[in-house]
């Protein structure tokens, strides 16, 4: 277990400089200026914030710089507390403890309707009594932004989302994908800094889900807006937000670009929570050049390749994923073999599951472990694939291995 | 024969039971008030002229049908008792119903703000007076009320009066009795709209700028229309035709619709001329009764 506080500066971004001395005092908050931070302070800090509810810690003393422009994805189990952050920023809830700093402001005790902030949500909380044009309007109306000027943001924000000719409807007349374009124009009119979404496409169908993510990808790249998306859904935090902030029991486990957090993961939960991965217990046996050889529990030697930050503990897990698995009819031959250490283990084929685009095996190895893999069906006729209770093996290079030390 | 019709059978009595009853107990009965409406006062028991006599034949119950008339409607018209009975009628549930609103609508929405299990602690005790019989808890208001009453030795303990004040028989404790009788009946259907309520709108209207108090007049309270609607209904329409409120709280002064009935039928005996009114009630309630179903259709439409 090593002690990483959930501090968030992914080394890879090298967000967080120096702390820079006060930024220039704020200008009061309009409805829809931009804040220019200092180019390296980021545009919403959250530092040490955390929450309970009677004796449910729904965060612990959680930091995390989000930077203006950015696409972040909050992701987690329920109840991992990703909710109640958003809650929290959005002025829903109160933090017990923390600051959070929208610019250089801290906002944490400041209500909901004065924060320049907007949510769009879950349900997407329509106003069923007013139309579509008067629910876009209604936080124009009270940002007391002139008749004409609100007639033209509507009309822009009408544009925006494409629902042209459905202004008069009530939300009981529109379907789901309406709706929940009429809450994403009606929280994007006031033009916030930060735009909060809460599991935005929960409620619609696959179809519908999948072009609507990239959409929404689409018109924040174009506004250029800051938005933070909570979701449980690993494939929309992936598919939208350049980093991921993966949360459990009130915690950040690591917050990473999509491609980090599947390749390099930090933690043994987080290598099972993103994706699928064979995990192998071992100890380390001995090191050499930036080799390691780890004896797992079933006494198979595996070869792996020591990660940037150096291995200190003894006890590690070794893990795989099974797209990185290879299967073959014997072992990989050519020289190969002894250059790269080529890790093998021989098995029978226990299960196959044909997916479309891939077939998911699953290798009983002789010390009884199973192992996943998966094959990609390059081609359309089954010449590659394997059957159930042939013998294989399976075998991966010591790059393909992850090597987690808690 | 299939499973299915079996079924049907007894669903389908079920669904005709409450038109039957409709019909035994309502309609059956209004016909009744409807004929004797129609006829005229005679020294008899009962006292007035048998229309006809279906033991007569054809011809007598034709002689009978033109022996008919408005005659009782037209002196509801033209008296100015009834008139002014049915004027203060409305007027008294008019008002009953403002007051009720005013001090309903905030119980109802304190209720539905109450941490869940609470709530239903707060609606035994809405509903806990109607375990005592509504004659009785009137009684014990002309207790409350009169000249030596509770209220009135409360009133000069604290200094606020110096002498007792007249409560009874007059508006103000018919009011109350009426107020503290019909609260249920406000607060149970506003209540039952405002905890339905998504919580996540007021959220929705913070969020996008509404301070509390204008979110509450933007979403909360448009939103409680129809539970304002049912009950403002539910206690309008039997207050028009309250009695017994009236006659043991109210003075003398002026009758409600139903005090002029009931004397019309056990002190004059005139019981075609109290049909008659009786049948004039329930026009006046038809328009408030149709506007109360189709407030009820709309919401389980909007609840479904």
């Amino acid at each position: 277990m090593t002690e990483e506080s959930p501090e968030i500066t992914p080394k890879a971004d090298g967000v967080a400089g120096p702390a820079k001395p006060e930024p220039p005092p704020q200008a009061p908050v309009g409805p829809a200026p931009q804040l220019e931070p200092a180019a390296d302070m980021p545009l919403l800090r959250i530092e040490g914030v955390g929450k309970t509810f009677g004796s449910f810690r729904a965060v612990d003393r959680l930091s995390l710089d989000i930077r203006a422009g950015e696409f972040f994805a909050l992701l987690g189990p329920s109840g991992c507390g990703k909710t109640t952050l958003l809650r929290m920023l959005a002025g829903f809830e109160t933090p017990d403890e923390g600051r959070i700093l929208l610019g250089a402001k801290d906002i944490a005790q400041v209500p909901p309707h004065l924060r320049p902030v907007n949510m769009m949500f879950q349900n997407y909380a329509l106003f069923p009594h007013l139309s579509v044009r008067d629910n876009i309007a209604f936080g124009l109306k009270r940002a007391g932004m002139a008749r004409d000027e609100i007639a033209t943001r509507v009309a822009e924000m009408v544009a925006l989302v494409k629902l042209e000719g459905m202004e008069k409807r009530k939300p009981d007349q529109l379907s789901g994908g309406q709706k929940q374009r009429v809450a994403l124009a009606r929280s994007l009119a006031r033009r916030p800094q930060v735009l909060l979404l809460d599991e935005p496409l929960a409620a619609l169908d696959k179809k519908l889900r999948e072009s609507t993510q990239l959409e929404l990808m689409d018109l924040q790249r174009r506004l250029g807006m800051t938005f933070i998306i909570v979701t449980h859904d690993q494939e929309e935090a992936m598919t939208m937000a350049g980093r991921i902030g993966v949360m459990d029991a009130g915690r950040l486990e690591q917050v990473a670009t999509p491609r980090e957090l599947y390749e390099a993961p930090h933690s043994r939960w987080v290598a099972e929570f993103i994706g699928d991965v064979n995990l192998f217990d071992g100890e380390v046996g001995w090191r050499e050049n930036n080799r390691l050889l780890v004896t797992t529990k079933e006494g198979v030697t595996l070869a792996v390749t020591e990660p940037r930050q150096r291995v200190t503990k003894a006890t590690v897990c070794v893990a795989i994923r099974p797209e990185k698995v290879k299967l073959s009819r014997r072992a990989p031959v050519s020289d190969a073999a002894n250059t790269h250490a080529i890790n093998r283990l021989e098995g029978v084929v226990t299960d196959v599951s044909y997916l479309g685009g891939l077939t998911a095996y699953k290798v009983k190895l002789e010390s009884g472990v199973v192992v996943r893999a998966s094959v990609a069906n390059t081609a359309r006729l089954d010449i590659d694939a394997y059957l159930a209770g042939q013998r294989v093996v399976a075998w991966f290079t010591p790059d393909d291995c992850m090597v987690l030390e808690q | 024969m299939s499973a299915r019709s079996i079924f049907a059978r007894p669903a389908r009595l079920a669904a005709i039971a409450p038109y039957l009853w409709m019909v035994l107990f309502f309609l059956v009965p209004f016909g009744f008030v409807l004929k004797i409406s129609l006829s005229q006062t005679a020294i008899a028991q009962p006292p007035y002229v048998p229309l006809f006599d279906l033991s007569a034949g054809w011809a007598a119950i034709k002689a009978a049908l033109a022996e008919l008339s408005l005659d009782n409607f037209k002196l509801l018209v033209s008296d100015s008792l009834y008139i002014s009975s049915y004027l203060r009628s409305i007027f008294v549930a008019v008002t009953s119903t403002a007051i009720l609103l005013v001090i309903g609508y905030p119980i109802a929405y304190g209720m539905a703000r109450l941490p869940q299990r609470w709530q239903p602690i707060a609606m035994m005790l809405v509903i806990v007076p109607f375990w005592t019989s509504f004659l009785i808890r009137i009684y014990a208001w002309i207790n409350i009320l009169q000249h030596d009453g509770l209220l009135n030795k409360v009133l000069l303990a604290l200094h606020i009066v110096s002498t007792p004040v007249v409560w009874l028989s007059t508006d103000t404790a018919m009011y109350i009795g009426i107020v503290y009788s019909y609260l249920p009946f406000m607060i149970l259907p506003l209540y039952a709209t405002l905890a339905k309520m998504d919580g996540a709108l007021i959220e929705a209207a913070s969020d996008l700028g509404a301070s509390p108090g204008r979110a509450f007049w933007l979403v909360t309270f448009p939103l409680s229309l129809p539970g304002v609607g049912a009950g403002a209904l539910l206690c309008f329409i039997p207050i028009v035709g309250e009695f017994v409120i009236p006659d043991l709280l109210a003075g003398s002064g002026s009758m409600m619709i139903g005090q002029t009935l009931w004397l019309e039928f056990f002190t004059n005996k005139d019981w075609p001329v109290a049909s008659a009114a009786a049948v004039a009630l329930l026009l006046l309630l038809i328009p408030p009764l149709l506007l109360y179903d189709r407030l009820q259709r709309g919401t389980l439409r909007g609840g479904g």
